[in-house]
């Protein structure tokens, strides 16, 4: 008799515990290809699994077996020409390099291991050991956040929700209170009884015993009613509501599009945002991203509008800080969201405004944000605005970063120091 | 029964497998293979698996139930990464030794490959399991999988209370000497789990007195006999290295000895099959190949069956020649085919050649003849014995001796008439694992000065070791935590020792 068995939906994933125990062994190394893969990567593409190469020697598991040299004979099949005493020469690659089939079977005869990780393990990789800088928790003010937890157990509360161990464990322990001293009053008398009546018999005695017996019962009687269970004895589940924290964030994306800003530069702008909303879903139930691009003015825009339309013209900062502003005020409540900004510019500002920028970020922004990153691409010397808001990172390092770009390596470890955890 | 019945009972005819086609094919296959053939098999527990759960089973070496370690992630890893860049396929079925006999077969395939696969698997790999001496001498397909569950359940704990690196470490270095952790004379006996735990238990107290007798270093009697200490230990050379680290070893814990044991049984489990790959698959091949062509004389499958069958069977059994760029030696598949369909042939139509060279064979019932064959050899042997020469001619063999003094190679026997006994040797040289494996022993351990291990390679016809030598030294100082010495010695003459003290590995040339 054959037991035939459908496996297929059980049992998946059996080798997870083993491919982890794999990737932690190797961690320091996949890290290094992670954080490279991160840097050469194009920009659509970081949200998919990496190929980590590992040098074999480093990962092979070393067995004792013979090394190159000596003697060996070895049959092989598909003979043309040979006879026997032929001498041919040694085929490159070394000794008895053709046709070992033990040999290739463990060697793999490759120099690196390739295997592809899964976007979660990349982007696990990819922000290990990062943290949202100031995860203060806004709550709602609004009931959808509400949440309901288990909140002990309470005397008073709707009978579906009666719990009946507890209910049935006071109950018990309400009998054996409220009839201890008629218990104890019972065995006396009792034993009263038990001694009159082991004595002789005499007209005293006879009425002591009726007058006992008489007691007893009522005693028994009164023992009786104490009832099995009381409304005083019930206890009920609680449940409470509870503020939930708001998990939801928005991530604004300020970048500059005036004329100096080339392709190549907001390439590299496109790529800090994205690690940025990566990092931020990881972090957020719900995430909304608002893109404001700027020259001499602000405007709202769609992702699309946002990276690849080309503007010319001057660069008025503060424009769009306003509007950043303005919008936070409309839209996004600061109780109710956890507000990032992120703001790429080549370093171009018009002179007069970068104190203005300041101003605005320093009373207006700040109090509001959660964290305002700012990243400078440029390789040329740093102007005003960079010197203002050098001045807003001294008042403010828990909420404002700064960070200089010069290529496009430069971006994942900017990334890093800017969201390192930091030791709290 | 008539050879060809004219009326046509086909089992199926699409090529879409279903749960009750499977049943039917395997009654139907079972009903030729035991009644017709009375191959003896285990009972058959058929699994159906998808792809990814191949790729578990591939990982974990064919142990249906394995405990955690790196090594099998990586080979998960480097499977996964394979099969989904097209780089390979998967096999159509993996088999368990075990009782009942377990058998995976992929979703993917079609009803011919399934049966295919159950006749290769289910009767041919089975019966092999039931049969072969080396099976039944050194495994308990009734106990392996008891005994799988209470490894992976003892080194979980073991993981729970030293912590996963310190496991971790220690199964890197018995599997470093899992080739060395196999017992050729001695047989085991089965035993269930729960008596494997209790065994456990009383072993890892009396083996932990038993060592701290050994390593005594406090004076017995005030006279020490000059003659027990000029003793050897151990007192012969000893091959199984893991088992007598697992005995002697001086600073292990009790659960250490434990896991190296582990890891030294599964060696064994496997050891047989290390050594009866030709053999083993052949014989599967014979039987898919005699069994699916008898169900088509009894007209139960189609013209379209055998096509689909003849066409994956012949890929399996194809060798492609030796300089062919995908060539990766003798295919085990091919050899064993022809080999067992030879000694068929030889049975029933016998040349003249072959009355020569097998006068017992020739003739004779081919049904217990190949049964014979299977149940009694291993494939050194097995080749030595019956290793026709019309298969080296098939074949074209030649062999080539390949000596590193020598500027270039030499063609020693080639398929003719002198040279069919030298080319059998040779092959069958070639699957004797103590040739393939470096000999490696323990020789000597210093009891009562530093406590150092001497091990001894015998080199074979000048073959040196491989340099991972060195990282496997160090694997074993990690068992034994004193310095231990690995001397490679030639012809009686010491060439090299390979020694790794507290400051690490060092090679010196003699």
């Amino acid at each position: 008799m054959s037991y035939i068995i459908d496996r297929r939906l059980n049992g998946r994933h059996k080798s997870m515990v083993n491919r982890q125990r794999f990737l932690d062994r190797y961690k320091s190394q996949i890290r290094e290809s992670v954080a490279d893969a991160a840097s050469k990567r194009s920009i659509t593409d970081i949200e998919r699994g990496e190929s980590v190469s590992l040098p074999t020697k480093d990962i092979s598991e070393p067995t004792f077996h013979h090394g190159q040299g000596g003697a060996r004979d070895m049959v092989h099949p598909g003979n043309k020409e040979f006879v026997t005493g032929d001498k041919i020469p040694r085929p490159q690659g070394g000794a008895g390099g053709k046709g070992n089939g033990k040999a290739s079977n463990q060697g793999d005869g490759e120099d690196e291991f390739n295997f592809t990780l899964t976007q979660e393990e990349f982007l696990n990789f990819l922000f290990e050991d990062l943290a949202l800088p100031n995860l203060i928790k806004r709550r709602l003010a609004g009931i959808e956040t509400w949440e309901w937890q288990s909140a002990g157990i309470v005397s008073e509360g709707n009978p579906a929700k009666i719990n009946i161990v507890r209910s049935l464990r006071a109950a018990t322990s309400r009998r054996i209170a409220l009839g201890m001293s008629k218990r104890r009053a019972l065995r006396e008398k009792e034993a009263e009884l038990a001694l009159l009546l082991s004595q002789d018999v005499c007209a005293a005695n006879v009425a002591r015993i009726a007058e006992l017996r008489e007691e007893i019962t009522k005693l028994k009687l009164r023992l009786e009613k104490i009832p099995f269970i009381d409304t005083f004895d019930l206890r009920y589940n609680h449940h409470i509501k509870v503020a939930k924290p708001s998990a939801q964030a928005v991530m604004f994306c300020v970048m500059d599009v005036s004329g100096s800003m080339s392709q190549a530069t907001k390439d590299m702008a496109k790529r800090f945002f994205l690690l940025l909303y990566l990092f931020l879903k990881r972090n957020y139930e719900k995430i909304e991203v608002v893109f404001i691009r700027h020259h001499t003015s602000a405007k709202e825009v769609d992702e699309q509008e946002f990276f690849y339309s080309r503007e010319t013209g001057g660069t008025i900062v503060s424009s769009a800080l306003k509007l950043m502003n303005e919008i936070v005020t409309a839209r996004y409540p600061s109780d109710e969201w956890n507000i990032y900004g992120a703001q790429a510019s080549d370093g171009d500002n018009w002179s007069d405004d970068s104190p203005l920028c300041q101003k605005i970020l320093t009373e207006q922004l700040i109090p509001a944000l959660q964290y305002f990153s700012y990243i400078e691409i440029t390789p040329r010397q740093h102007q005003a605005l960079w010197l203002a808001y050098e001045e807003v990172q001294a008042e403010h390092p828990d909420h404002f970063a700064m960070q200089q770009i010069i290529e496009p390596s430069d971006i994942y470890p900017v990334f890093r120091e800017l969201f390192a955890r930091k030791p709290a | 029964m008539t050879e060809h019945d004219n009326t046509a009972n086909f089992i199926s005819t699409g090529s879409e497998w279903s749960f009750p086609l499977i049943a039917e094919y395997d009654a139907a296959i079972k009903d030729i293979a035991h009644n017709e053939f009375g191959l003896d098999t285990y009972p058959n527990q058929i699994e159906v698996i998808s792809a990814e759960q191949m790729m578990d089973a591939y990982a974990s070496v064919g142990m249906p139930i394995g405990y955690h370690h790196w090594s099998f992630g990586k080979h998960f890893v480097s499977t996964e990464n394979a099969y989904q860049r097209g780089q390979m396929g998967l096999a159509y079925e993996i088999v368990i030794n075990s009782n009942p006999c377990i058998a995976y077969l992929m979703e993917e395939n079609t009803m011919t490959m399934q049966a295919l696969v159950i006749a290769h698997a289910c009767y041919g790999h089975n019966s092999f399991f039931k049969g072969n001496y080396l099976f039944k001498t050194w495994t308990d397909a009734s106990s392996i999988i008891d005994y799988l569950v209470f490894a992976r359940n003892y080194i979980r704990k073991c993981e729970e209370r030293y912590g996963v690196p310190e496991v971790e470490a220690l199964l890197d270095s018995c599997h470093a000497l899992m080739n060395y952790g196999v017992d050729r004379y001695k047989r085991p006996y089965p035993i269930s789990a729960e008596e494997e735990r209790l065994r456990q238990e009383d072993r890892e107290t009396a083996l932990q007195a038993q060592i701290n007798e050994l390593w005594r270093t406090i004076p017995i009697s005030q006279k020490p006999d000059r003659n027990q200490d000029n003793a050897r230990f151990p007192s012969e050379p000893q091959e199984n290295i893991l088992y007598f680290f697992e005995k002697n070893a001086p600073l292990l814990e009790p659960w250490q000895r434990e896991i190296l044991r582990i890891v030294r049984k599964i060696a064994q489990y496997f050891y047989p099959q290390r050594q009866t790959q030709v053999m083993n698959e052949g014989w599967a091949t014979f039987w898919h190949y005699t069994l699916l062509n008898r169900l088509y004389d009894k007209r139960l499958v189609t013209d379209g069956f055998m096509l689909e069958f003849l066409q994956s069977h012949t890929a399996v059994v194809y060798q492609p020649t030796f300089d062919k760029p995908y060539y990766r030696g003798i295919n085990p598949y091919a050899l064993g085919f022809a080999m067992f369909q030879d000694i068929k042939r030889i049975c029933q139509h016998p040349t003249e050649e072959d009355k020569h060279w097998f006068p017992d064979m020739a003739g004779s019932d081919w049904l217990a003849t190949v049964k014979f064959a299977m149940q009694n050899f291993k494939d050194e042997s097995f080749v030595q014995q019956f290793l026709s020469p019309k298969i080296m001619r098939e074949f074209r063999m030649f062999s080539v001796l390949d000596d590193q003094k020598k500027d270039a190679l030499h063609i020693g026997a080639i398929h003719d008439d002198s040279g069919f006994r030298q080319l059998r040797q040779s092959l069958s040289n070639q699957y004797n694992l103590s040739m393939n494996e470096p000999n490696i022993q323990v020789w000597a351990v210093n009891l009562r000065g530093d406590r150092s291990i001497i091990l001894r390679h015998v080199r074979e016809k000048g073959r040196p070791l491989a340099d991972s030598s060195s990282a496997v030294l160090k694997h074993l100082h990690y068992l034994w935590k004193f310095d231990v010495h690995l001397e490679c010695w030639e012809e009686n003459k010491r060439i090299s020792t390979i020694s790794c003290t507290k400051e690490g590995v060092k090679t010196y040339t003699h």
